[in-house]
């Protein structure tokens, strides 16, 4: 490291540079999960985004990591992400409190196909976690309904503790406009639900394969077996849509990290069209 | 250009170092350090490594007497201009506690100019490789820019081919064609005498200040006849031009399994890489509450490269060979529209085992009896 002899100038216009942003809200969800509502913390509004995208959340001395924005894209007055506490970081993060600073880097990365979806069935399948960066995507469309056909929103979580933002769903499921379920891994005396895994649900979706437009996101592996299970219920490959997870540093395609083959997940993905991925998801520790 | 070639004697070399320097650039350009030749400021003409070459094998570099005084008698070391380019460490800000919050700054854009000395055409190639990285992308790294901007670049025709180069295979050298603003080629022994092309007019304007003769067609063939005879004594050579769709179409082949249990995972191929790119940050605190973000070249042939939540995506040392040479060879062409392998061969030279990614390629292929060694 050479001696920090230069004098420190004013930070602009670097993309690696964070903006520092308050906490203004802090919502416990299930276990070790936090969703946090961003704000300003100057004069200049915060940044839009387009669901499925992703920032990165600075907290100092700590360290960066990509979170998913899991808020809704109509409302520019604040920035909602869900974290959950799984190394020093996301623990970091999910300790903040209410008027905390952090820093944050743009949202980035590719979005949902919501201009795509617009006349066409609509699939959103969660897997744990997966569900924060799809919530957006519903947002839109249950604010949008009529611009839809058939909807369908199927969701898997590990167990009825591990369910997110449950109430939510409690309420989504009363509409009659849209087919929800929800299954879980492994069952405890509370469930009076369906338990096994996502895919099992899959036969039964009441959507029109070929004007069907499906979004799924969880945990790699589920990915797999979900995106090739739509893929057999007949809906093409390239109306599935998948956001794949790598390690990120950069989240501007410089770093190296989220290589995988010919991609760089930060920049071109993480929404990715299945038949682009299909192959490389099916290629173990690629 | 319309320039003609000019001839300087290495009077004419000290010449151009010292107006280089008069220009106000760092000069920059190969000496002799811990028995090797290592990149590093070149204030006169002395030195350069006069009399020095190399020998290079799979895992060996040995510095050795020429029995000339050739000052570029050597093939590449183990540094590659990207050290400059893309520092190995950088700071990419400061945040220090300001009242309530944080007050985060960089430091000031660096006013050095260098102006590079007996750059390789190999290396020309892997600048631009880097150049399409950094500048091209859609997100431009203002750090290399800055350092990158104005770098005056001097290139030598190599005369000698070292023994783990493969630059004609990649179709990368050994002469120079474009990306210079001078190119010189070395005639040693007596005279010791230089040609000179110039490839820019800021390269043209700095040569019409040099004591010089104008070159005659007899210099031109002599320095034809150098890169020819190094086209012709490349140490490995690799088939390239099916190399992408060769390794993408045999991500599971078994010897993957067989250069893993010769890899130690060390990663020295990837910092003597002339186009390897990537990086991590690290935080640094003090007792003050300020906080420093460094930037540091990372290899993926770490666990840690891929970690995410749960552990690594690429926990074995068999994937991340795999990762490393398949992004070099293969998927490097969809993201970048060029090989990210100039066959400069210092992966092979470095490689504390002697891995040889031409060999790799050839068993993959299946075209070379006993494993292939690549070699002509």
């Amino acid at each position: 490291m050479p001696a920090i002899t230069e004098p420190l100038a004013p930070a602009e216009g670097d993309p690696m540079l964070p903006r520092i942003v308050r906490v203004g809200k802090r919502a416990r969800d299930h276990n070790g999960t936090v969703t946090l509502t961003l704000e300003s913390a100057d004069e200049m509004p915060l940044p839009t985004f387009r669901p499925g995208q992703f920032t990165m959340l600075y907290v100092f001395g700590v360290g960066e990591i990509p979170v998913s924005i899991s808020g809704d894209a109509a409302d520019e007055t604040c920035l909602v992400q869900t974290v959950r506490a799984v190394g020093a970081v996301s623990q970091a993060v999910t300790e903040l409190q209410p008027g905390d600073t952090l820093g944050l880097r743009r949202p980035f990365g590719t979005a949902w196909p919501l201009e795509d979806l617009n006349g066409r069935d609509v699939v959103i399948v969660a897997g744990g976690l997966g569900l924060a960066p799809l919530r957006s995507v519903i947002y839109h469309v249950l604010a949008n309904r009529a611009r839809f056909g058939n909807v369908a929103l199927l969701y898997g979580a590990r167990n009825p503790a591990d369910i997110l933002f449950r109430s939510q769903l409690e309420m989504w499921r009363k509409r009659l406009d849209v087919q929800l379920d929800v299954m879980v891994d492994h069952a405890d005396s509370s469930w009076h639900g369906r338990v096994g895994a996502v895919t099992l649900l899959l036969p039964r979706l009441a959507v029109d394969a070929a004007r069907a437009t499906a979004l799924v996101c969880g945990p790699e592996v589920m990915m797999r077996f979900v995106a090739a299970g739509l893929s057999d219920t007949g809906i093409p490959d390239s109306s599935i849509w998948v956001s794949l997870e790598r390690n990120m540093e950069c989240a501007i395609g410089l770093c190296g990290h989220c290589q995988v083959e010919g991609l760089f997940v930060c920049k071109d993905g993480p929404v990715l069209r299945y038949d682009r991925v299909r192959r490389l998801m099916g290629v173990k520790e690629l | 250009m319309s320039h003609q070639p000019v001839v300087v004697g290495r009077d004419g070399l000290a010449a151009l170092i010292a107006a280089l320097h008069s220009d106000g650039f760092r000069v920059l350009g190969p000496t002799v350090r811990d028995d090797a030749i290592v990149y590093d400021d070149v204030v006169t003409v002395d030195d350069l490594p006069a009399g020095w070459t190399d020998e290079q094998d799979g895992g060996r570099y040995r510095l050795k007497r020429r029995a000339d005084n050739a000052l570029f008698g050597y093939a590449v070391g183990p540094h590659a201009w990207k050290r400059f380019l893309h520092q190995p460490l950088l700071r990419l800000w400061r945040a220090e506690p300001d009242g309530t919050g944080m007050q985060v700054a960089t430091d000031a854009k660096p006013t050095e100019r260098f102006a590079f000395l007996a750059v390789r055409s190999c290396e020309l190639h892997a600048i631009a490789i880097q150049d399409r990285v950094f500048l091209q992308g859609p997100y431009v790294d203002p750090h290399y820019q800055a350092r990158r901007d104005g770098a005056f670049i001097v290139a030598v025709n190599c005369g000698e081919a070292g023994g783990t180069c493969f630059c004609v295979s990649m179709n990368t050298g050994p002469k120079a064609a474009t990306g210079y603003d001078l190119a010189l080629t070395e005639f040693p022994g007596e005279p010791h005498e230089f040609l000179l092309e110039a490839g820019t007019e800021r390269g043209a304007a700095l040569l019409a200040r040099l004591p010089q003769r104008p070159s005659t067609p007899a210099d031109a063939e002599r320095a034809d006849a150098v890169v020819a005879k190094t086209a012709g004594n490349m140490g490995r050579h690799m088939r390239s031009d099916d190399v992408p769709d060769l390794l993408l179409d045999n991500l599971e082949h078994k010897r993957w399994d067989d250069v893993a249990a010769r890899c130690l995972s060390c990663g020295n191929c990837t910092q003597v890489c002339p186009t390897c790119f990537c990086t991590a940050v690290t935080d640094a605190n003090d007792l003050s509450g300020a906080t420093e973000r460094t930037r540091r070249w990372d290899s993926c042939f770490s666990q840690n490269f891929s970690y995410i939540h749960g552990g690594a995506v690429r926990p074995s040392p068999r994937s991340r060979y795999r990762q490393w040479m398949t992004h070099k060879l293969a998927s490097w062409v969809e993201q970048f529209g060029t090989s990210g392998c100039v066959g400069c061969g210092r992966c092979i030279t470095w490689c504390p085992v002697g891995i040889d990614i031409t060999e790799e390629v050839s068993a993959i292929r299946g075209d070379a009896p006993g494993g292939g060694h690549g070699r002509a």
